[in-house]
This record gives structure tokens, C-alpha cells and sequence, in this order.
């Protein structure tokens, strides 16, 4: 599956400071959607560089980190249990940093 | 996903979810609540005279970029009357100021209203990066603070400003009221929730954001499109980013803790046996401070004399450069007097 991810607010700092990374995932074995719990799991162990405290708070972001779903607030998608289809863009911004 | 409609117009999709009540809208509707929001702020609050000249405090981060927008947009539609211009400070931290003040720039051509920066170095001789080398990454957001709040108000005065509006949204003041009661800081306590500040001073302050979430700063056009990067790049363990999680934390069990949290620090009464600190003027530069010289003065007397660790609150251990200062220097008796005030009047003092 095709996905372009954003990482913004600072976020991008522990992806080797690139802001926009185009992935191929795939849902894990034996399931057929890919979660963006799933998604979550996977950026950790595939693309993030350092600290992942910084990104992920047991099996969430970190609170105060804001998740939009081509552009829609995910909170609107089911979170953690919202499904992802091929070519969705998935943004990550930090508030907990600046203003 | 994400096939709700907009709970007001019943047209579109919903982008968002709003945290003060859960109300879900979709882009257009959510900008004009928004809008409307923090008009009626202005207005019932009366933040703004016709004719005013007032400086927006500009960072280049979301918050002011937003602000800036937001304030051009209702000045022009609502009538204010208000001379706006974008005001902005170059710590001199190489690196983290160049997209930001790109960004500054951006707004002042976007937004068609004038911009003026001053540098740490220009005003105080130091740059950030300067003071980091003497100092180390620990404790130098004291010094960014303190220099950056009356860099502002110097800069502001300088440019013949009758106001100043702040872009401190709801989760900051949320997380302020939180910290001042964590550091037992009455004084701070009792103004921190105000939303003019200063007003029997030369320059009032203004937070039209006040009850703005910082979410939906976010989300509102100006800010989302360009990805703002702001990191604090010298804070990787200031204190009050626990005071931060804390309050994000509670936003994501219950949203409406924010506005609860400022509700409950616009309520408090104090004590008359409260002791707080009286506001008088620093001896050395004239800036309103409740001791002989202003924070922003020691600091720099300390960098100055090649002492920089005077005047950071909470000297760990014993205070070992205090008793150095006193046995190998004798004409700093005003500086020792200063660091003993401040333990008899801890809540008064201190960031």
C-alpha cells in the first residue's frame, strides 16, 4: 500500500529531518486492512531514527501529537482503529514544541 | 473514513472535531467559529481602541503566524481601526531563527503590515549562541525567556506601540496556571490568567487566543500548509515541558480539562496576608521589576563578569557560586543581597 506521511512541529527532527516520506506498507500477517495502529508500529520500527519516546506513548502518539488524515483530523477516523487505503497521506504534527 | 457531515452547515465533510465541545465541522465552518471566537473575545473583552497602534509579538512559529492573519482579517472586516505591525526578535541561534524569520517575512508581504526585528546582540550585546557557549545547553532557557520578554517590550516602546498582542493560546495559559502552582508562585499565579496585562505600565499586553486550543491553531490554514518547525532547539529538558505532557495528557482523556484549568485560575481569590512582591523599576535600565535590578540586568551582569550562572534560580547543591562570588569579589554585595531576597520572597520571584 502507497502512503505519504508528514512529519511536522519538529516531528521531522527523528526522521532524519525529512518532512514528507513516500511508503510502501503492508498489513501484517493475517490481516487484510492496515490500521493506523498498525501504521504506528510500523513507521517505529521501519522509519524512525532516534527517540521513540518522542513520537509514540505506549501504543499512541505522544499527547499533544496531532494526527490528520488527508488533512482530517483523525480523531473524526476512529484513531487508532481507523483503516488507511492505498494513497492516503498521513500527517504528524507536534504541538508540544514552540509558537 | 471520515464520512461524518459537518454538524452546521450539514453540507460537507467534517475535518475536525473541535475539542471545547466535541462538534464536529468541516474546514469552512470550523475557520468562521473560529473567526467569530476570537472576535467576540476582542470585543467583549475590549482588548483593542479604535486608532490604536499595536505590535503583534511575531515569532514565525504557528501561534503569531495565526495571530497575524487572524488579527489583519477581523481589523479589516470588523473596523477596528487598528495600526498593526509584525514585531519580531533574532535570538541569534544559528539555525533556528532562518525558517522562522523567513516566515516573518512572508507574513509581513502576505499580510501587508509592517515588520521590525531586533537581535539579542543588538540590545544586549550577547547572541543566544553566545551564552550557550559560556553556559552550556542546561540552563540557558532562563536567559532566552527573560531577554525575550523585554526585547519585546523595548522593542515595542521603541516603535511607538500602545498594546501588545501575544499569540498564548489556551494550552499555554492552561499550562502556566499549572506551573505557577507547582512553584508556589502567587504573584505569577494571580496574573497569569489575565488577558490584558501591564495596563498601569507604559505597554498593555493582549492574548486574543486566550481560549483558542492550540489544536485548532494548528489546523487553521496559515499554520497547517507550511508544516511550522519550531523545536526549542536549547530546551530538551526544560521543566515546564513536564507541565506540557501533563496538560496534553489530560486533553486527551477529557479536551475540556484546558479551559477548566484557566476557569479555575480566573477564580481564585487571595489571601490579604498573601505576600506579594511590590513592582517597582530596575536601578539599572528603568524596566519594571520588583528588585534593585531587573532579571534580565543580573543575568547580564553575571555573563558580563564571566559568572554566568548568577541570578538562574535554583542553584543546585549550595548555591557554591553564590559563597564564590561573596569570598573572591567585594564589590558584588548587591548581587549577594539579591540571591537573599530572593529565598525570603520565593514566590515572588523566579521563572
Amino acid at each position: 500500500m502507497q502512503l505519504t506521511l508528514e512529519f511536522g512541529g519538529g516531528l521531522e527532527l527523528l526522521f532524519g529531518s525529512k518532512k514528507k516520506h513516500q511508503v510502501d506498507v503492508s498489513p501484517s500477517n493475517g490481516h487484510i486492512e492496515l490500521t493506523v495502529e498498525a501504521l504506528l508500529v510500523w513507521i517505529r520500527d521501519n522509519l524512525l531514527k532516534e527517540r521513540p519516546e518522542m513520537f509514540m506513548k505506549d501504543k499512541s502518539v505522544r499527547p499533544g501529537v496531532l494526527v490528520l488524515i488527508n488533512d482530517s483530523d483523525w480523531e473524526l477516523c476512529g484513531r487508532l482503529e481507523g483503516v488507511l487505503e492505498d494513497k492516503d497521506t498521513v500527517t504528524f504534527i507536534s504541538t508540544l514544541h514552540g509558537g | 473514513m471520515g464520512r461524518q457531515m459537518c454538524e452546521l452547515c450539514k453540507d460537507r465533510r467534517a475535518a475536525l472535531i473541535r475539542p471545547r465541545n466535541r462538534q464536529q465541522l468541516c474546514q469552512q465552518c470550523f475557520f468562521v467559529a473560529f473567526e467569530n471566537e476570537i472576535h467576540k473575545t476582542i470585543v467583549d473583552n475590549r482588548l483593542f481602541k479604535p486608532g490604536e497602534r499595536v505590535a503583534i509579538a511575531a515569532s514565525g512559529g504557528k501561534d503569531s503566524t495565526v495571530l497575524a492573519h487572524v488579527l489583519t482579517e477581523l481589523n479589516r472586516r470588523h473596523n477596528y481601526g487598528l495600526d498593526l505591525f509584525l514585531l519580531s526578535i533574532d535570538e541569534g541561534i544559528t539555525g533556528y531563527r532562518d525558517d522562522s524569520l523567513e516566515t516573518v517575512k512572508r507574513n509581513e508581504i502576505q499580510y501587508g503590515i509592517p515588520l521590525e526585528v531586533l537581535s539579542y546582540k543588538a540590545l544586549y550585546g550577547w547572541s543566544m549562541d553566545e551564552i550557550v557557549r559560556e553556559i552550556g545547553r542546561k540552563n540557558n532557557c532562563t536567559f532566552c525567556g527573560v531577554f525575550r520578554r523585554q526585547a519585546l517590550d523595548r522593542g515595542a516602546a521603541k516603535m511607538k506601540a500602545d498594546k501588545m498582542a501575544t499569540g498564548h493560546n489556551a494550552d499555554d495559559i492552561a499550562e502556566t496556571v499549572l506551573l505557577n502552582i507547582i512553584r508556589g508562585d502567587i504573584a505569577r499565579l494571580s496574573r497569569c490568567t489575565a488577558i490584558i496585562t501591564g495596563e498601569e505600565g507604559a505597554l498593555p499586553r493582549c492574548k486574543p487566543f486566550k481560549y483558542s486550543y492550540e489544536k485548532e491553531i494548528v489546523l487553521y490554514p496559515p499554520s497547517m500548509y507550511y508544516l511550522y518547525s519550531c523545536v526549542g532547539t536549547y530546551s530538551p529538558n526544560a521543566y515546564r515541558g513536564y507541565a506540557r505532557e501533563f496538560i496534553k495528557d489530560l486533553e486527551s482523556i477529557r479536551p475540556r480539562a484546558i479551559l477548566d484549568i484557566i476557569k479555575s485560575g480566573e477564580s481564585f481569590r487571595y489571601a490579604l496576608t498573601t505576600k506579594m512582591p511590590e513592582q517597582g523599576t530596575c536601578e539599572k535600565c528603568g524596566y519594571i521589576s520588583s528588585q534593585k535590578w531587573c532579571k534580565a540586568c543580573v543575568l547580564l551582569d553575571g555573563l558580563n563578569r564571566g559568572l554566568p550562572r548568577l541570578g538562574i534560580g535554583r542553584t543546585r547543591g549550595k548555591s557554591s557560586s553564590a559563597t564564590g562570588i561573596q569570598t573572591d569579589n567585594s564589590s558584588s554585595d548587591k548581587q549577594t543581597s539579591i540571591r537573599n531576597d530572593k529565598r525570603i520572597l520565593k514566590p515572588s520571584l523566579d521563572f
